[in-house]
């Protein structure tokens, strides 16, 4: 069974049609890597899968684990076992890291030592969970948080929109291991420009978004070698091929 | 009398210059005389409600405390290490006591600023006398409790607070009322003497009720090196509330610094404004105000810097959080700057809480009304205040307790 499969699906924010007919079947203990240009509708993609209501859903489905959550409410979605890094979360004052993370781990015993157990193993110290939710936080320090929230979370799914973009090289060395560490028997969906984070989690399947559709699929490095080399405009021309035929 | 009379009658019917004009006869003067008592021995439903405004009638974590209920003065006390070193009692009593207190005494405001300040000058009802001696630094808080237990009824306090040179004390001040009183009046004159090198951090707390009635009067008054932050919290019901306290920054190096918090609730008129004058050379000013209007309520958020000196520093915070489509948040920031030099400047925001922030908190797993009651007490953070540890804790405590019962 598929841990997230999506069918058909378009989506339009504010009357604009940002996705168009998108198919995509992540199998059960697959990561998945999408690719595409700046704008082509990824970050749209993880939130409509979230189920956040500007992104309206015109035609398609969206299932998790075997359940069509296409109407849900995110917490819904969320209590399910999707969990998300954001690309760009936005700052909430007053709100704590720990706030979310107390929420998480609430019936677990000794939550409070596993809250410090987190932090180290993301390379924070414990002052951070007091501090305001990505108010000033640097952009390593967003990618970390975003991070820590998975972990605290422990969905069976999770979405990743750049956890590498930003990023020094020795965090970047925390966060792969960690993410690798946290993908084992678990499934994920991860958004990538430069592909710095493929070298130290393995995927399964790479897809192109270009313009809201899916241009193409494929083997991750081949085609993180190909965008590298020679840009999207070669998934350009495929995307027409497909259409051709 | 301390003041020309004459000059205080003609104010007895002079509205003030902002907040609803209120009919001074519609309360009422008379109530029981209450004898003095160990304050641990009040009455349950008291000491309950005094502990929701941050007064701890055990005194833990408190060296001094001040009780009035209505017009009586039923405990006033510290500790006996702290002999020689503060003192506290009744305006009332210090004034009999201290020859010099008159020059103290309405020389900051105007005692015929308007009807309030002229009734409480007519109808004057005790207040405390604080005064911490020279070069003592009291690191735990001394308390006053303002408490009204009579329905309808006017209290009038008068208080004078003097740190003198080089010392530092917190000062936590509860107002509140009785279970049983829906409504009343209470008008508070706070005098804050601030001498070279002093530091007071001053913490109010206000608990009214759906129909009651406040306007505090308070002005401080700043020497060199000396550092004033008041902290001012209001999340309770409150018919009307309307203050506008003024701190003078005369002193070279002088800091004076304005926290609040205010929920308005119910069909709450909260009216609350802080102004800052920079006299002296190296001053500095900060008004940072969280204001949440719920239900009907209507909050005024003033802000006022004035910069008078050539070499002072200012800045005025205002975020206004509407959570009803029937609430208001009227944000008035103001910059005067009276030299060059003088550096102003001010952030307002008021709007409704973002909806990318409840999309957030929900793909954390909260749900939508978590979601925003999260934010608002987000919002109601008592970290903007810089408290010491065990004040914040303490406060923020009151402020979670308090925001269950209104969210
Ligand atoms: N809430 C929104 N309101 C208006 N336009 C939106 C919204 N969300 C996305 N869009 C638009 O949809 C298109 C796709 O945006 P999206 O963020 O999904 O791109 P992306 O592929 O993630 O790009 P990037 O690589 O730059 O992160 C863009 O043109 C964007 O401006
Ligand atoms: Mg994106």
């Amino acid at each position: 069974m598929s841990s997230l499969s999506i069918e058909n699906l378009s989506v339009e924010v504010n009357g604009k049609r940002i996705l168009e007919g998108v198919n995509l079947a992540i199998p059960k203990g697959e990561v998945h890597v999408l690719f595409g240009p700046n704008a082509s509708g990824k970050t749209s993609l993880l939130m409509t899968i979230l189920g956040f209501p500007n992104y309206k859903v015109v035609s398609g489905e969206i299932w998790f684990n075997g359940v069509n959550i296409t109407n849900m409410s995110t917490d819904e979605r969320v209590r399910l076992g999707i969990g998300v890094a954001f690309q760009n979360p936005p700052a909430i004052r007053g709100v704590k890291l720990a706030d979310i993370l107390h929420n998480f781990l609430k019936s677990e015993p000794e939550a409070k030592k596993k809250e410090i157990e987190l932090c180290e193993t993301l390379n924070f110290t414990e002052d951070f969970l007091s501090r305001d939710l990505n108010l000033c936080f640097s952009g390593g320090e967003v990618k970390r948080s975003e991070l820590l929230q998975i972990l605290a979370q422990k969905p069976s799914f999770i979405m990743l929109d750049e956890p590498d973009s930003g990023v020094d090289v020795e965090n970047l060395g925390v966060i792969g291991k960690v993410i690798n560490d946290f993908l084992k028997e678990r499934s994920g969906l991860l958004i990538t420009h430069l592909g710095y984070i493929l070298r130290y989690v393995k995927a399964d399947k790479a897809h192109v978004l270009i313009e809201g559709k899916v241009a193409c699929s494929g083997k991750p490095i081949k085609i993180l070698d190909q965008i590298l080399k020679e840009g999207y405009g070669w998934c350009e021309k495929c995307l027409k091929i497909e259409k051709k035929c | 009398m301390l003041k020309d009379r004459e000059e205080v009658l003609k104010a007895v019917d002079k509205p003030a210059s902002l907040g609803p004009d209120l009919e001074i006869k519609d309360y009422i003067r008379e109530a029981k005389a209450l004898y003095s008592c160990p304050v641990s021995s009040l009455p349950k439903e008291i000491a309950d409600q005094s502990l929701k405004v941050g007064i701890r009638t055990d005194e833990k974590d408190r060296i001094g405390t001040y009780f009035q209920i209505d017009h009586s003065v039923v405990f006033q006390g510290f500790q006996k290490a702290f002999e020689g070193k503060i003192e506290l009692m009744s305006t009332t009593e210090a004034i009999k006591k201290y020859d010099w207190l008159k020059d103290y005494w309405w020389k900051l405001i105007p005692a015929n600023m308007d009807k309030y300040t002229a009734l409480s000058e007519l109808n004057w009802d005790h207040g405390y006398f604080i005064r911490v001696l020279e070069n003592q630094k009291i690191m735990f808080p001394l308390q006053a409790c303002l408490f009204i237990s009579t329905n309808g009824l006017n209290q009038n306090v008068h208080n004078v607070v003097i740190i003198e040179p080089n010392s530092e004390a917190q000062i936590i001040t509860g107002c509140t009322v009785h279970p049983n009183v829906q409504r009343g009046l209470h008008v508070g004159i706070t005098e804050f003497y601030l001498k070279k090198g002093a530091k007071l951090t001053f913490t109010m707390i206000h608990n009214w009720a759906q129909n009651f009635d406040a306007r505090p009067r308070t002005a401080v008054l700043l020497e060199d090196d000396a550092t004033f932050v008041n902290n001012y919290i209001c999340l309770k019901p409150v018919k009307s509330l309307q203050t506008y306290p003024v701190a003078y920054c005369k002193g070279s190096n002088s800091k004076a610094r304005f926290n609040s918090i205010i929920f308005g609730v119910g069909n709450s008129n909260i009216d609350l404004g802080a102004k800052i004058v920079l006299q002296g050379p190296r001053s500095k000013g900060e008004v940072i105000t969280h204001a949440i209007a719920s239900d009907s309520s209507q909050i005024y958020s003033r802000g006022l810097l004035i910069g008078e000196h050539s070499d002072s520093k200012a800045h005025l915070e205002c975020r206004g959080l509407l959570v009803s489509d029937r609430a208001f948040i009227h944000a008035i920031p103001e910059l005067i700057g009276k030299v060059s030099g003088t550096e102003l400047s001010h952030e307002a925001a008021v709007g409704k809480i973002a909806e990318e922030q409840i999309r957030y908190l929900m793909a954390r797993g909260f749900s939508e009304a978590e979601a925003r009651s999260l934010i608002v007490r987000g919002f109601m953070d008592v970290t903007i205040f810089g408290l010491p540890d065990a004040l914040r804790d303490e406060m923020r405590r009151i402020v979670d307790e308090t925001a269950k019962g209104v969210l």
